[in-house]
């Protein structure tokens, strides 16, 4: 495929891996490049546009592979790997070149003890509110955003809720919540 | 303290609250207003007021029982909503609809674009003071909305179609139903029309409000008809065609200024341009023998193969996207929705800085922020 070779011959190594599903093209690229690697694709390859951002939560995938592989091969060494050694969590960016039309989707995946990623808002003033919106669901922590803080849940909400082992009828947290208490709101 | 309060710290201002109990403000949404006199320095926005957690709602039900909930994203226009979960589900298991399914989803899908433009401009227009054409749009809509319900018996959660086709094929009077709605709807249109376009107090307070440049727009993420009024030709219909859009004839208006004048006039001209495309539709499915099938084959519970899917169509507020990653179980793993309106309302700060603060309204209005797929 044409662009495949366009984006191997911009990102070089950067490109750790291509992945095609049901006709959609997913580059993965290192999470500490990622800001140069969009700059390039950005630039070179003509994807200026910033269709979305947000985060998946894998470890749930994890644990059922391998759940499956221990119950296939008996190997809980191999087992115990495969959910210990894969990051937890992926940012996935949807890019659009306005041009040709062509859509590609950058992934990243970020392990659960470094959370910090470079914010894209330097290069898309659209990435403002979707990396907000990763930080409230997922805990992962945009650096160089100009005001990162919850988008959708209180800024009080102890928890990140489409996190995997968040339960889906909450934890209560409604009942003990405290409508902008002094020196958090707005008003401060 | 937030950047907007960061960037006005040195100035006199007055803090007005609008929302997110307000009558003006399109559901729930909360703008904290910064104003000096009559003119809006800047606003915070702060939204969640209406947040169901759609999205951890999809990982726990089957791919045919997020269909309802999707009806509570844009509730304006429901079936454009089911529509593109539906066609990302469809994509991610390879099916091919069958061209009787896809011509009813057209039709439906367009007269849906129809009822939600007929929303905006009728309450822009309430919102700037003027309560006729709010009257004569929405009779027509509520004629819509009969034809809607007397083909699945919903008015506005339609939950239109399944994964692989739809229910069942249009009403046998629906030939005659159109007609009379397509001379009514032309008659509103123009009568609105007429009201309001060439109306001198309209123009005063819609013309030059909240422009934003083609760049700006970009920049911030816009699409649909918001991204139209900046001069942008662009529109998924035509720039990534699905389903049978290609074989249709339709015009893209576009605007010039991206002001709220050019926003109401670009919907204006796509409420007629989706008649067209309804007219071609339903010929083309008067063609059709009434054996043709409804269905693709799919199994009774779907279990779409181990991947992901990023699929988006052109929704009457823009790019409506659904991301799906299957686990190749019966529940998605993950169901992402790109909303159009999330985007366009994060650059409400930027649309309104220097605006008086009735124009903030306006701006809002004229955006169609839907506060159910903004905070989902």
């Amino acid at each position: 495929m044409a662009l495949k070779h366009d984006i191997l011959k911009v990102l070089g190594n950067n490109a750790l891996s291509f992945d095609e599903s049901a006709g959609c093209l997913f580059v993965e690229v290192p999470k500490d490049e990622i800001i140069p690697s969009l700059k390039i694709l950005k630039s070179e390859l003509g994807f200026d546009f910033l269709s979305d951002l947000f985060g998946v939560d894998n470890s749930a995938l994890y644990a059922k592979k391998a759940k499956k592989s221990k119950k296939d091969e008996n190997n809980e060494e191999q087992a115990d790997t495969l959910s210990s050694s894969l990051p937890r969590f992926e940012v996935i960016y949807l890019l659009l070149n306005l041009t040709t039309n062509k859509r590609l989707q950058v992934r990243i995946r970020v392990p659960e003890d470094d959370l910090t990623v470079e914010s894209a808002t330097s290069l898309w003033k659209a990435a403002n509110w979707p990396e907000r919106e990763c930080y409230d669901m997922f805990g992962i922590k945009f650096k160089g955003h100009p005001y990162l803080r919850r988008l959708l849940m209180w800024e009080e909400f102890p928890a990140h809720p489409l996190r995997k082992d968040y339960p889906l009828e909450g934890m209560g947290e409604e009942r003990d919540m405290k409508y902008e208490p002094e020196g958090t709101g707005h008003w401060t | 303290m937030g950047p907007v309060k960061q960037r006005i710290a040195n100035e006199d201002y007055v803090t007005i609250n609008v929302g997110p109990s307000h009558p003006a403000m399109h559901g729930t949404l909360r703008a904290i207003a910064y104003v000096s006199g009559e003119t809006v320095l800047g606003t915070d926005l702060e939204i969640g007021y209406l947040h169901r957690g759609v999205e951890k709602l999809g990982e726990n039900l089957t791919y045919h029982q997020f269909i309802p909930i999707t009806d509570r994203l844009n509730y304006c226009s429901a079936i454009a909503n089911n529509v593109a979960y539906e066609m990302a589900v469809e994509k991610l298991m390879g099916l091919d609809i069958p061209i009787k399914a896809q011509l009813i989803r057209i039709i439906m899908t367009e007269l849906s674009r129809i009822a939600d433009h007929i929303v905006l401009v009728g309450i822009l227009g309430v919102d700037l003071g003027a309560f006729t054409p709010f009257f004569y749009l929405f009779l027509q809509r509520e004629e819509i909305y009969e034809i809607f319900e007397w083909y699945n018996g919903a008015r506005l959660t339609n939950t239109f179609g399944r994964i692989g086709g739809v229910e069942s094929e249009l009403p046998e009077d629906f030939e005659q139903r159109w007609l009379e709605l397509k001379k009514g709807l032309d008659k509103a249109i123009t009568e609105t029309d007429k009201l309001l376009t060439r109306n001198r107090i309209w123009m005063d307070r819609t013309i030059g409000v909240s422009p934003i440049s083609a760049q700006d727009a970009l920049d911030w993420g816009f699409t649909g008809p918001c991204l139209r009024a900046c001069g942008v030709k662009r529109d998924l219909r035509k720039d990534e065609p699905y389903s049978l859009y290609p074989e249709f004839d339709f015009e893209i208006p576009t605007g010039e200024n991206g002001d709220v004048f050019d926003r109401y006039m670009v919907r204006m001209v796509e409420m007629h341009e989706s008649v067209k495309i309804i007219d071609q539709a339903f010929k083309m499915y008067k063609e059709l023998g009434p054996d043709e099938p409804l269905m693709a084959k799919v199994p009774k519970i779907i279990r779409p193969p181990e991947g992901e899917v990023y699929h988006a169509i052109e929704s009457p507020n823009g790019e409506l996207g659904f991301y799906i990653k299957s686990d190749g179980s019966d529940k998605p793993y993950r169901i992402k929705i790109r909303p159009p309106c999330f985007m366009i309302f994060q650059a409400f700060d930027d649309l309104i800085q220097g605006e008086m603060i009735s124009d903030l309204i306006a701006c809002l209005s004229s955006l169609n922020i839907i506060a159910g797929e903004l905070d989902r």
